[in-house]
C-alpha cells in the first residue's frame, strides 16, 4: 500500500511537469492557433536560464597561485566567487539558493524570448497549414538545441536545490500512516506546490481579470473581438510570452530533479503533445487534468508488480490511454467542437 | 532489326550491365584496393581515422577523446614534449612518423549510434583512406564499428567500450581493447566492496538495458554473490530513461539495504540523482546505512552528477591523480596543451594511437595482419596502468584496475574521484574461455584487398 501511495506522489510529481509545459502548449494553441513544436525547447531553455543564473553568481576572480603548481606545472589557479568577496556568508548562500533566484531571473528572459519567436518568425505562419507550423517550429526547436550545445556543452550541468529544501519528509506521518513507511523528496513536494501555484495563477489571470477576459473571448472569436477595436494580436503575442514563462519556470524548478542538458525539449516534446492531444487541443483544464492523469498512470505503469504482468508496460502506457482517448472520446477528454477539425 | 552477333546478344548484354552495375555498387571497401591490403599507403603519409561522438549525449567525452589522438599524433610525428613516448617500454617509434610516413587523420562522429559510427568508419576508410580505426564511448557502437573493420580490412584500436562481449563473444581478429571490462571492474570492485560494507547485503540492481548494461550486471551480480551479498531484484532501463523516480522508488519498498546502478553516462548521472534525492543514502535498512555503488565512472559522469558521487565506490580504467612515470607525462603534456587533465577516454584512445603506431613500426607494414601479430600478446609498460599485456587470445589488454571513490572534499571541477586500491592484474584476469566471454571467435585476420 505504502509503495502504491508513493507512486502516486510520484505520479503528481511528473504530472506537475507535464502540465505545466502542456499548460504552455495550449495557451499558444489556443490563441495563436499555432502548433508550436519549439515548446520543448522552452522548457530546456527556462533550465538553462538556472544554469545560467548560477554562472552569473558564481562568476570568479582569478589569483595564480605563488606556491602550487597544477599536474603540468602551471602555476595553481585560486577562484573564488565575487559574489563571496562582497557579501561573505551572504553571497554564499545567495549562490546556495541560485535556483530560487533563477525564477525572477527567467521571468523577463522568458518573456522577451516568447515575444522574439512569435514576432520574429511564428507570426509568419498564421495562415499557412498546420503542417507547415509544425517543419518551422520543429526546426527552430533544432537550432535551439544545437545553440544551448555550443555554448554548454554536451554533458548535463547539475544545479543542486538549496540545501535546506533538499533531502527527504515523511509524508507519512503527515497521512496518519507509521513513520518512514512513506518517505518522499522535499524538491519534489515543492516543485508540485509550485506547479499547483502557477496553474491557479494562469486560470486566476484567465477568469478574473478584464485583459484575460478579451483573451479568452479573442480564443472563442477572434474577428468579432477585433472589431471591438481590440488589438487582439498584441495580446495574444503577450499569451504567447506567458506560455513560455510558464514553460520556462517548469524548466527551471525542474533542474534539481534532472540535471539540465540539451536534449531535455526533446525528451518532453512528444510526451507533452500526447498530453495536449488526451486532454482536448486547445482545452487548458484538459491540459492540466491529462497531464497529472498520465504522469500518475505512468508511475502506477512502472511497478515491478504491474511490470511483472504487463512487461514494458511502463513505456507505453501514456500512447495507450491516447490511443483509447481518441477513439472513445475525438475530442480528448476535455476538448472543444471545431477546434482542429478544419 | 539488325542481329547481334559473336555471342553479343541482347540477355547478354544486360547479364554484363547487371554484373557491372553489382560491381560499381559494391563499396570499394569490399572489393579491396591495388595494393595487399586495405589502404596500403603509398605515398609519404598514412591516414589514422579517428570515430569519436562528436553529437549526441557523449559528445563531451568524444571532445576529450579528439584532443587525446590531436596529442598522440603530435607526438608520433615527433612534434610537442613526447608525452608517453618518453616512458613507453619497449618502444619502436623514433618520432618520424610510421614506417617512415607522417601520420596524418580524419575524423568521423559517431553520434553515439551503432549505424552512424558504421557509416562514419566506412566513409573514413572508402573516401579518406583510413589505414585504421579507433575511437567510440559505447560498446554498441565499438562491436558494430569492429564487425565493418574485421569485414573491411584494416586494425580497430577500440575507445571506451567496457562491455564483455567486445572482447568476448564478439570479439574480432581485427580488433583490439586497451580498456578494461565489466569482469575486470567486478572483480576489483568486490573485495572492496566487502571491505567497506561486510559480505551481508541485499542488492537491488538497476541496469541499462543493452549490451553493456547485460554484461555490468551479469559481472557484479556473479562477483557480490560469490562474497555472501543476496541480489534481490535486477531490473533493466531503457536507454532513453531520463527521470528515474518510478524505478528508484520501488527499491525503497523491496527491502534491499543497497543499490548498484548498472549506468553510465548520462543515465548514471539521472539514476543516482533520483536514488540520492529520494533519500536513499541516508537510509537505514535492516540495521545497515543504505549504500549506492556505480560499477563504471568516468570523470565526465561524476562532473555530471555533482555532488552526489561523494562517497560512492566505482571502478576506472585510468585516473590523472596517478604517479607513476608514463601517467604523469601523459597529464603534463595534455594539461599544457589544453589546460585540463585528460579523462579516462582521452588516456585509453592516447594509448591505443601509440599503441597501433608502434606495433606498425616493429612490423615494419602496415598490413593488418602484420599489425595484428605485433599487437598479439605484446607486452609493454610505462603507459599508466602498470606492466600491461595485450592477450593474443582475445585481444583483451590485462593490467591493474582502479577501484574509486567520490572525493567528499573536491579541490576543483576536475577532482572528484578518488583512487582507493589499484587492483593488480592477477585479481582481474580470467581465462579466455571463461562463460561470461564465451561463443564467437576471433577468426582470421583480414588484410582487406
Amino acid at each position: 500500500m505504502d509503495a502504491v501511495f508513493l507512486q502516486f506522489l510520484n505520479g503528481l510529481d511528473k504530472g506537475s511537469a507535464y502540465a505545466l509545459i502542456a499548460l504552455g502548449l495550449t495557451l499558444i494553441f489556443g490563441t495563436l492557433g499555432v502548433v508550436n513544436f519549439a515548446h520543448g525547447a522552452l522548457f530546456m531553455i527556462g533550465a538553462f536560464c538556472a544554469v545560467v543564473m548560477r554562472k552569473i553568481l558564481t562568476l570568479e576572480s582569478v589569483v595564480l597561485s605563488t606556491t602550487e603548481k597544477t599536474p603540468w606545472g602551471d602555476a595553481k589557479e585560486i577562484r573564488t566567487p565575487y559574489i563571496e568577496t562582497w557579501f561573505g556568508d551572504v553571497g554564499t548562500t545567495m549562490i546556495e539558493y541560485s535556483v530560487i533566484f533563477s525564477i525572477f531571473f527567467a521571468i523577463p528572459v522568458m518573456m522577451f524570448i516568447g515575444v522574439v519567436m512569435e514576432r520574429g518568425l511564428i507570426k509568419h505562419f498564421y495562415k499557412r497549414p498546420h503542417a507547415d507550423q509544425i517543419l518551422v517550429t520543429f526546426g527552430l526547436a533544432i537550432v535551439l538545441q544545437e545553440v544551448i550545445k555550443a555554448w554548454f556543452g554536451a554533458n548535463p550541468i547539475p544545479q543542486p536545490a538549496p540545501a535546506s529544501l533538499t533531502g527527504s519528509v515523511d509524508v507519512g506521518i503527515w497521512l496518519g500512516m507509521t513513520a518512514e513507511s512513506l518517505v518522499y523528496p522535499l524538491w519534489r513536494l515543492i516543485y508540485f506546490a509550485f506547479s499547483a501555484i502557477i496553474i491557479a495563477c494562469t486560470f486566476a489571470f484567465l477568469q478574473l481579470t478584464t485583459y484575460g477576459m478579451v483573451v479568452r473571448a479573442g480564443m472563442a472569436d477572434r474577428e468579432t473581438v477585433g472589431l471591438l477595436g481590440i488589438d487582439i494580436d498584441k495580446r495574444f503575442t503577450f499569451m504567447f510570452g506567458l506560455a513560455a514563462v510558464i514553460t520556462g519556470l517548469a524548466g527551471v524548478m525542474y533542474t534539481p530533479i534532472l540535471s539540465p542538458n540539451y536534449t531535455l525539449g526533446m525528451d518532453f516534446l512528444v510526451l507533452c503533445f500526447v498530453v495536449v492531444v488526451v486532454g482536448g487541443m486547445g482545452s487548458l483544464p484538459g491540459a492540466v487534468v491529462a497531464g497529472f492523469l498520465l504522469g500518475i498512470l505512468q508511475s502506477f505503469a512502472a511497478m515491478n508488480e504491474v511490470k511483472a504482468i504487463l512487461p514494458g508496460i511502463d513505456q507505453i502506457i501514456i500512447y495507450l490511454v491516447a490511443v483509447i482517448v481518441l477513439m472513445t472520446r475525438p475530442r480528448g477528454l476535455m476538448g472543444r467542437k471545431g477546434v482542429m477539425e478544419d | 532489326m539488325t542481329k547481334l552477333t559473336s555471342g553479343i546478344s541482347r540477355r547478354n548484354i544486360i547479364k554484363t550491365s547487371a554484373v557491372g552495375a553489382g560491381a560499381l555498387a559494391m563499396p570499394l571497401v569490399f572489393t579491396g584496393s591495388a595494393g595487399a591490403y586495405t589502404n596500403e599507403p603509398k605515398g609519404s603519409d598514412v591516414t589514422f581515422g579517428f570515430n569519436v561522438p562528436q553529437t549526441g549525449a557523449y559528445a563531451d567525452e568524444g571532445a576529450d577523446e579528439l584532443r587525446a589522438y590531436e596529442l598522440a599524433v603530435e607526438h608520433i610525428n615527433g612534434e610537442g614534449d613526447g608525452g608517453m613516448m618518453n616512458t613507453m617500454k619497449p618502444l619502436s617509434l623514433k618520432g618520424n612518423g610510421v614506417n617512415g610516413k607522417k601520420v596524418k587523420y580524419v575524423t568521423g562522429d559517431t553520434q553515439t549510434k551503432a549505424d552512424a559510427a558504421r557509416a562514419s568508419a566506412k566513409s573514413m576508410i572508402e573516401k579518406d583512406g583510413a589505414i585504421m580505426i579507433s575511437g567510440g564511448s559505447s560498446s554498441g557502437v565499438a562491436i558494430a564499428v569492429q564487425g565493418l573493420c574485421q569485414d573491411a580490412g584494416v586494425i580497430f584500436m577500440a575507445g571506451l567500450t567496457h562491455s564483455n562481449d567486445t572482447t568476448g563473444k564478439d570479439k574480432k581478429a581485427n580488433g583490439f581493447r586497451h580498456f578494461f571490462n565489466a569482469y575486470m571492474s567486478a572483480a576489483a570492485l568486490a573485495p572492496v566492496l566487502k571491505s567497506a560494507y561486510g559480505d551481508d547485503r541485499n542488492v537491488y540492481h538497476l541496469t541499462a538495458d543493452y549490451t553493456w548494461g547485460w554484461t555490468q550486471e551479469k559481472s557484479i551480480v556473479a562477483a557480490t554473490e560469490a562474497m555472501g551479498w543476496n541480489t534481490v531484484k535486477t531490473v533493466l532501463t531503457p536507454l532513453t530513461t531520463k527521470d528515474f523516480s518510478s524505478y528508484i522508488a520501488p527499491i525503497i519498498a523491496s527491502g534491499a539495504d543497497t543499490l548498484v546502478l548498472n549506468h553510465y553516462g548520462g543515465n548514471m548521472i539521472n539514476s543516482l540523482t533520483s536514488a540520492v534525492e529520494f533519500g536513499l543514502r541516508g537510509k537505514q535498512v535492516n540495521g545497515k546505512d543504505f549504500q549506492i555503488i556505480v560499477p563504471l565512472y568516468s570523470r565526465l559522469m561524476a562532473q555530471g552528477a555533482g555532488e552526489n558521487v561523494k562517497g560512492i565506490y566505482g571502478s576506472t580504467n585510468w585516473h590523472w591523480s596517478l604517479q607513476d612515470e608514463g601517467s604523469q607525462a601523459f597529464v603534463k603534456s595534455f594539461g599544457k596543451k589544453y589546460k585540463r587533465p585528460p579523462s579516462q577516454a582521452a588516456h585509453t584512445t592516447y594509448v591505443q594511437a601509440l599503441l597501433y603506431a608502434d606495433a606498425c613500426e616493429r612490423s615494419g607494414t602496415f598490413n593488418p595482419c602484420g599489425v595484428g601479430e605485433a599487437l598479439e600478446g605484446h607486452k609493454f609498460d610505462g603507459m599508466g596502468n602498470g606492466p600491461t599485456e595485450y592477450r593474443a587470445a582475445d585481444h583483451q589488454c590485462f593490467k591493474d584496475v582502479l577501484v574509486v571513490k567520490g572525493k567528499e572534499k573536491p579541490e576543483s571541477d576536475f577532482d572528484l574521484l578518488e583512487v582507493v586500491e589499484v587492483t593488480p592484474r592477477a585479481q582481474v584476469e580470467y581465462a579466455p574461455d571463461h562463460e561470461m566471454f564465451a561463443g564467437g571467435s576471433l577468426g582470421k585476420c583480414n588484410p582487406g584487398a
